[in-house]
């Protein structure tokens, strides 16, 4: 059960605040490190470091059971095809990390074997630039994700841009949920 | 000190051989240049001299650099099959490197001599295009089985896409 | 030059898209859901016995070593290879939690037993040795030491040491002392690492939490040295980056301190412990004869009973003044690459301990001045050392024609670097070879009539590092 079959009023509001509150207090992510950030995230999770204080230090193997996908390390032409289907597998909501420079925009490796940027497969909530970012930058990505969750950005950005699976979220019952209108200037509906 | 003048013209040296390749050295290191034809049998003569071990097999396009430093007799060609072996007792290290013409690039595999080089001569194949005849194989490894070209060529472009810098938008 | 698949063909909506908007349009061939076609490799993977060549075959089931005349040793107990239908082809990643980084196998299974075994790689590959034609010398580190990026040191190390011979110049004796201590370090750190994801592998979660307690210490020396917990580009062609800071001592000092009783910990944890034991016992055993014709280097090849390490063969930087001693194991198997591993951690601080005797004063870097930039307070007094400066960034040192390898004793192996030069300021051509490549050889041999649970062990036991293999 999600926020989306809800008809938002001011009974739901504080359903809704629950439910976020759930997801962005254990976001599970996907296994899905590549390379040298990998390294840097498996020491986010371990004892220094602590993902474990965010709920999120199960690192799921099936992206079935999984909210995130830190996309960490880069990726190869070869490896594309294979993290966008485990981006596909991976069921609503889900969130997309990209973890270091070369996830973000090809970082160094400007060059034939690596995708200038996940961003061109998968859509990415989060950019944590560094090479590779310390556990102190995964965090404050990790977080940056939590508050985007709690606001209800992530939703309404994905419906401007397009991203994500187009879920229809409706009205809003406490201004939580900001649907663009389109209008010029660009309003915000507030039903 | 006239008598000393050679009564017949002296030959030039016999140039310095081991198993059968003509050697030079590479800032201290042993370099043997045998021929493509070969270029097995040398390797098979190392083999029984003591270097046990295959450690790396590559190769170079000297299609930007033709010139470099060949003893007489080796004629270069645009590709360069770089062996190098090694030897436990005693420690010690051995380098060849063998011509390889294009058109296309074709060399002996030294898969049943040292079966480590599976995987090393499937790179070459990948990255150069030379293809290595008696590889049980030979498909390409690094890059995905439908690329067209190969990457290490000095034809082949590195592929840097050009990177737009956008003016961040302003706060105002 | 680029995939010859279909660009573009139809889009058509994500399953969960319940408004029919099309879904991101992306710059990267549609966001098509993607299924296995696009993810097949093709050739590269394990087909079935049918449409396997023989020879290919016998690589895919470790039948290595060949006897006069074509007639293959056959490695195992099985009297019948099973026909097509009662053997089953599974593919293990390339995203697992248990393959070390993206590493892809099929296994051909006959119920549980593995009977052929076929690493797919390249998923990771980077193009770095095309990079670095493109990179001067000092950026050429930068690129080099994210290839095996648990040993980076070792990645600059063997580059700068390969520049150096094409160069012919000679650099400090504090430098190199410095570069065995980061060397030693990091071959630590790589060590440690392999013990938590090792144990991870196997079962026991909590060795990652020990494992990178004990990293942590080191990741911070490392990075108050060089200023990163990864990636330094420290070690440079002409000596090291930046000198040791002050009380660099005392840090290591006191690493020597804590280190060896947390590795007694280690100790308690798994060597002596029986569930460890009976998992990693006679669990993908490796022989001698095996695993130098599978070209295995490093602690693979060293639990086989082969004394060959580089740092007591052929020595590199100031290895032959110090002593230490060669790790073998005896029956190459997991266990035994463990316990050459730990105890490779008990004789790198056994160096490090010497190095902190021997460690001279003097310059971290050679002072030519034509390799080595000039320090950035000089830079505002001489226009020399300005024009130096900007000469050596913009344009890089020339290094003479030429080529050499090189090769030194990383973590995991035989780590060479074969550079050619054409006179210029960056490599013609730079390539490594990577132990962890060759290593991955030995995978159908170890795996073969072995059980499929075991196979996580064995990978792990190999330690491979997936930017070492694809670079």
């Amino acid at each position: 059960m999600g926020l989306e079959r809800l008809n938002h009023n001011f009974l739901t509001g504080t359903l809704e605040d629950v439910v976020k509150w759930a997801r962005y207090r254990s976001s599970w992510p996907a296994t899905f490190g590549l390379a040298c950030c990998a390294i840097e995230m498996m020491g986010t999770g371990a004892a220094n470091f602590d993902l474990s204080r965010f709920g999120m230090e199960v690192f799921r193997a099936s992206p079935r059971q999984a909210d995130l996908m830190i996309v960490a390390g880069r990726v190869s032409q070869k490896m594309a095809p294979v993290l966008r289907q485990v981006y596909d597998q991976m069921t609503e909501p889900k969130w997309v990390i990209s973890m270091g420079v070369c996830a973000s925009s090809g970082g160094m490796f400007n060059n034939y074997a690596i995708v200038q940027g996940v961003d061109q497969i998968v859509p990415v909530d989060v950019y944590a630039p560094g090479c590779p970012p310390g556990p102190e930058t995964l965090i404050h990505a990790i977080l940056t994700l939590h508050t985007k969750i709690k606001d209800g950005e992530i939703t309404r950005r994905r419906k401007e841009t397009g991203a994500g699976a187009n879920l229809d979220l409706g009205g809003t019952g406490r201004g939580e949920v900001l649907i663009p209108t389109g209008r010029a200037g660009g309003g915000r509906s507030r039903p | 000190m006239s008598d000393v003048a050679a009564a017949e013209p002296e030959s030039p040296p016999e140039p310095e051989r081991h198993a059968g390749a003509l050697v030079t050295r590479s800032r201290g290191q042993e370099v043997l240049h045998p021929d493509l034809d070969t270029f097995v049998a040398t390797v098979a003569a190392l083999k029984d001299e003591g270097y046990v071990m295959c450690v790396d097999v590559t190769a170079t396009d000297y299609r930007e650099a033709p010139e470099r430093d060949l003893p007489a007799g080796v004629t270069p060609e645009r590709f360069e099959l770089v062996v190098n072996l090694v030897a436990h007792e005693p420690p010690r290290r051995i380098r060849l490197r063998v011509q390889v013409p294009d058109g296309p690039p074709v060399a002996p595999s030294l898969f049943t001599l040292y079966p480590g080089t599976e995987a090393m001569e499937r790179e070459v194949f990948d990255l150069m295009g030379i293809r290595f005849a008696g590889h049980p194989d030979l498909t390409r490894i690094l890059m995905p089985e439908d690329w067209e070209g190969h990457p290490l060529r000095k034809d082949y472009p590195v592929g840097r896409v050009p990177v737009q810098f956008k003016a961040a938008p302003s706060s105002r | 030059m680029s995939r010859a698949a279909d660009q573009g063909g139809d889009v058509t909506p994500t399953p969960d898209g319940d408004d029919g908007q099309a879904p991101l349009a992306t710059a990267w061939r549609g966001s098509a859901a993607v299924g296995a076609a696009e993810t097949s490799e093709g050739a590269q993977e394990l087909s079935s016995r049918a449409e396997t060549d023989p020879l290919v075959l016998d690589v895919e089931q470790g039948a290595v070593l060949r006897l006069p005349e074509g007639v293959a040793l056959d490695p195992t107990d099985f009297d019948i290879e099973p026909s097509d239908d009662e053997t089953m082809i599974i593919n293990l990643g390339p995203q697992h939690p248990s393959t070390h980084g993206v590493l892809r196998l099929m296994l051909e299974l006959d119920g549980e037993t593995v009977l052929r075994t076929k690493p797919v790689i390249g998923y990771l590959h980077t193009g770095m040795e095309k990079t670095a034609e493109d990179l001067m010398y000092v950026q050429g580190g930068t690129n080099v030491t994210r290839m095996d990026y648990l040993s980076p040191f070792h990645n600059e190390c063997v580059f700068a040491l390969a520049v150096e011979q094409l160069l012919g110049i000679e650099i400090p004796e504090r430098a190199t002392w410095i570069r065995m201590l980061m060397l030693e370090l990091n071959r630590m750190s790589s060590h440690v690492l392999f013990m938590a994801t090792n144990g991870l592998d196997m079962g026991a979660t909590s060795a990652m939490i020990y494992g990178w307690r004990e990293r942590e210490l080191l990741l911070a020396f490392f990075e108050r040295v060089t200023g990163l917990r990864m990636n330094h580009n420290y070690i440079r062609p002409g000596g090291v980056a930046a000198d040791l800071p002050d009380g660099w001592r005392a840090d290591v000092e006191h690493l020597l301190h804590v280190f060896p009783r947390r590795l007694d910990e280690f100790d308690e944890l798994f060597t002596n412990q029986p569930i460890w034991r009976a998992r990693s016992e006679g669990v993908g055993v490796l022989s001698q004869a095996q695993a130098v014709a599978l070209s295995a280097t490093g602690p693979v090849l060293r639990a086989t009973g082969v004394p060959w390490d580089l740092r007591a063969s052929l020595p590199y930087l100031n290895y032959d003044q110090v002593s230490f001693d060669v790790i073998t194991g005896t029956f190459g198997d997991v266990f035994d690459r463990y316990a050459v591993r730990i105890n490779e951690v008990r004789e790198s601080m056994r160096i490090i301990e010497q190095i902190l005797e021997l460690m001279p004063a003097g310059d971290y870097r050679i002072q030519d001045a034509k390799v080595t930039p000039p320090p950035r307070s000089r830079i505002d007094e001489s226009m020399e050392a300005l024009i130096h400066h900007f000469k050596l960034f913009t344009e890089g040192f020339k290094v003479p024609a030429g080529e050499v390898y090189v090769a030194i004793e990383s973590p995991r192996g035989e780590l060479g670097c074969y550079l050619v030069s054409d006179g210029s300021a960056k490599p013609y051509r730079m390539h490594i070879r990577a132990p962890s490549f060759a290593n991955l050889q030995s995978l159908p041999v170890m795996m073969r009539g072995g059980l499929v649970a075991d196979a996580v062990a064995v990978i792990s036991s190999l330690d491979p590092v997936l930017g070492d293999v694809d670079r």
